[in-house]
């Protein structure tokens, strides 16, 4: 047995591979030395970061990475996702494990400063909210007084429960569940007279775990902040820049109404904030040390801001999630660009 | 999920047998109902709290077995890939499964090469199965083992032949699973020998190094050594340097199971009667050669159980590497999970991955009997 488990152990060892170096200061060059950008993701949140059943990463903060790897790579493929957890995403970031956090992490203060994160741009703002059966006939949150409240425990969630009924003098009767399907089912079951949650995963638990969406009203208050942002790592600035440009250009690209089917034929538009978007008037790239077509990628490969938000989040998923606050400042929403020139 | 399908099982297989025995079978004498009565009340009727019990028994199957069956097996949806079909039926969405399990058994795994983590885990398993036949405890089955790793590292890795290069960072699901435990096993098992060795050693050195190492690891959970692996250890290597993960893992399931089972194969050595040292001694046989010849096939034998035990619950332990964002099995289950449609039918992807768990586990547990009957020579305790 002994030589045995011996060479077996050998093996072993072999099998299971070495120590890799990522790369020693600025992150663009290790970047494009190493041929792939590096994004920490989620281990599992369908619209946001999930494998599909084919093993493919898919899901909003998947299209970011996928949009930076086309600016520096011109190819949406070039992206190597480490799954993340909750706890480990923010060291993974500060150790250089990842070169971007597109984790559905919420941009705070204290993260953004004690953390050693540079928050980018929000790509989704989300938060919490309240559901309701509709035949209790509630029209705000405010009328919840002495309600039982599905919750799950553990989370930001809870906190901001109870700060809020403080806030308004208000009781009520916290029924907390650890796992998240178990939350649902006791709402649906009637054990509880309202279920929180972040406003995106009640649209979710109504659009599909609900027998008749129709009979469940997600209520008008949201509570709390949530403002989901892809995030790099304090001190780079090129890099920083070159994240948050280009979740920028397709945001632009939206306004603009340049889609992934008409980017093409932008190339000849007369308006020259695309012009310089697409490349066709150089400049653009060369400020941000990236070939003048980067935008131009982006937006053929991955999409504007509004097919990345339909196709991940919105009315082509199965969240059916409102673009609300998410749609572009000039339809009402709060996703803005600042100025392509 | 499985124990408590599995319960009712085996109680009812227990309890029905008395009501089989009583129909009386055609052709046999006047007696045998009789017998069975007689068994039945002596049994199970033998005064009034026995008999309560019974009846309590008799009625718990009666409300739990048909709906369970029902549910299982006649009311539930076996294929299709419309949730909505689930969601109608009573019973349980077998689709699901159906829909989602290569995605459950192999991770994140590039989906046109799911053949090659399928050959690679039946090769696994082969060569596994064939190590179990003591019949086959000859030296050509380590150049076997060795053959087998190299292949199946090959068929994982990839990058040669023409097949595409897989990091392992995307293998996931039960390969993952099952390279975690067995190379866990083999690695950790020579490990916790000499470590029990150690601790039972002359040299106070080398004690006191065991003793410090076992005392260690088996002080801290499991999980926030994991914990401080993925969270605390980045931040001290040199910035952009990382260590494998799936290296970092088998490490500390390694270490770990070799601190308990050393503690099990301590049990085993204390329980060796003092003559049979001193008779070793008195042959003149070297420490090494008492050990070896002697010594470790009689404890060994007597730790079987604690051994197998800690290695079916490493063998479980593993689906705690999610913290480092590895995809073993359990966690491929719950991010199929995650797919907003198919999010009801938590509890067949759950009773999925118990199912695998429990045959492996089951499996164990067998073999782990029938080396202890093989192996019996004498001294019955």
């Amino acid at each position: 047995m002994k030589p045995l488990s011996r060479i077996a152990a050998v093996a072993g060892m072999a099998l299971v591979g070495g120590i890799s170096s990522a790369f020693a200061g600025d992150t663009f060059d290790a970047v494009k030395e190493r041929g792939e950008v590096i994004c920490g993701v989620h281990t599992g949140l369908y619209g946001f970061g999930a494998p599909d059943e084919k093993g493919n990463w898919t899901g909003l903060d998947i299209d970011m990475c996928r949009a930076v790897a086309d600016a520096v790579f011109g190819d949406a493929t070039k992206v190597k996702y480490v799954p993340l957890s909750a706890q480990a995403r923010l060291t993974a970031l500060q150790s250089g494990e990842v070169d971007i956090l597109s984790r559905n992490t919420t941009w705070t203060l204290s993260r953004d400063t004690a953390n050693g994160l540079n928050f980018t741009v929000t790509t989704y703002y989300d938060g919490q909210g309240f559901m309701v059966k509709k035949d209790l006939d509630l029209k705000s949150a405010l009328e919840l007084e002495g309600a039982t409240i599905c919750v799950q425990t553990g989370t930001t969630t809870e906190v901001n429960l109870a700060d809020y009924f403080r806030a308004n003098n208000m009781k009520f009767t916290p029924v907390t569940i650890e796992k998240y399907e178990e939350v649902t089912a006791a709402y649906l079951s009637g054990r509880c007279d309202a279920i929180t949650s972040d406003a995106s995963q009640l649209a979710a638990i109504r659009a599909n775990d609900t027998p008749d969406p129709a009979d469940h009203v997600i209520l008008p208050e949201i509570i709390s902040k949530e403002p989901l942002a892809p995030a790099v790592r304090h001190g780079d600035d090129q890099w920083f820049d070159i994240v948050r440009w280009s979740i920028f250009a397709t945001m632009e690209a939206e306004e603009k109404g340049v889609t992934s089917a008409n980017v093409e034929e932008a190339k000849k538009s007369t308006d020259p904030t695309v012009q310089r978007l697409v490349g066709a008037t150089p400049g653009m790239g060369a400020n941000l040390g990236l070939d003048e077509a980067w935008a131009f990628n982006i937006i053929k490969q991955v999409g504007n801001y509004g097919e990345i938000y339909e196709r991940n989040v919105g009315m082509d998923s199965k969240l059916e999630l409102p673009r609300g606050l998410n749609a572009m400042w000039t339809k009402g929403g709060l996703m803005y660009s600042p100025a392509f020139r | 999920m499985t124990r408590r399908t599995e319960t009712p099982g085996e109680i009812s297989a227990r309890e029905e047998e008395p009501t089989h025995v009583s129909l009386p079978p055609p052709k046999a004498p006047a007696t045998t109902p009789l017998m069975a009565f007689d068994w039945a009340k002596k049994n199970l009727f033998s005064n009034i709290p026995n008999t309560i019990l019974t009846l309590l028994c008799v009625w718990l199957l009666w409300e739990t077995i048909p709906p369970l069956i029902n549910w299982v097996l006649l009311s539930a949806v076996w294929s299709g890939g419309d949730p909505a079909i689930c969601k109608a039926a009573e019973g349980a969405c077998w689709a699901f499964i159906a829909e989602k399990h290569r995605f459950m058994l192999f991770g994140l795994y590039p989906f046109d090469e799911h053949w090659r983590p399928l050959l690679a885990t039946a090769l696994f398993v082969a060569v596994l199965a064939t190590s179990c036949n003591p019949q086959f405890w000859r030296p050509w089955l380590l150049g076997l083992w060795a053959a087998m790793l190299v292949v199946c590292g090959t068929l994982m890795w990839g990058g040669v032949f023409g097949m595409t290069f897989v990091e392992n960072a995307r293998w996931g699901g039960l390969p993952l699973t099952l390279i975690l435990s067995v190379v866990g096993i083999i690695c950790s098992f020579p490990l916790a020998i000499l470590l029990a060795l150690g601790r039972r050693s002359d040299m106070p050195g080398i004690r006191a190094v065991c003793i410090g190492f076992i005392e260690f690891v088996r002080g801290v959970p499991l999980i926030s050594v994991l914990f401080m692996a993925s969270v605390m250890f980045p931040l001290f290597l040199p910035e952009g340097m990382t260590i494998d993960k799936l290296l970092r893992a088998q490490v500390e399931i390694i270490i770990f199971t070799a601190a308990y089972l050393a503690e099990a194969i301590r049990g085993g050595l204390q329980a060796i009667p003092q003559g049979q040292y001193e008779a070793a001694d008195a042959l003149g046989l070297t420490y090494w050669k008492k050990t070896y010849f002697i010594i470790l096939p009689q404890a060994l034998k007597i730790s079987i159980p604690p051994i197998v035990n800690q290695f079916i619950s490493m063998f479980k332990d593993t689906s705690l590497v999610i913290i480092i964002g590895l995809f073993d099995l359990l966690t491929t289950a719950k991010t199929a999970l995650t797919d907003p449609p198919w999010r009801a039918f938590y509890v067949e992807a759950y009773l999925f991955a118990a199912l695998i768990y429990w045959v492996f586990s089951f499996f164990m547990s067998r073999y782990s009997q029938y080396l202890e009957r093989r192996l019996e020579t004498g001294h019955r305790r």
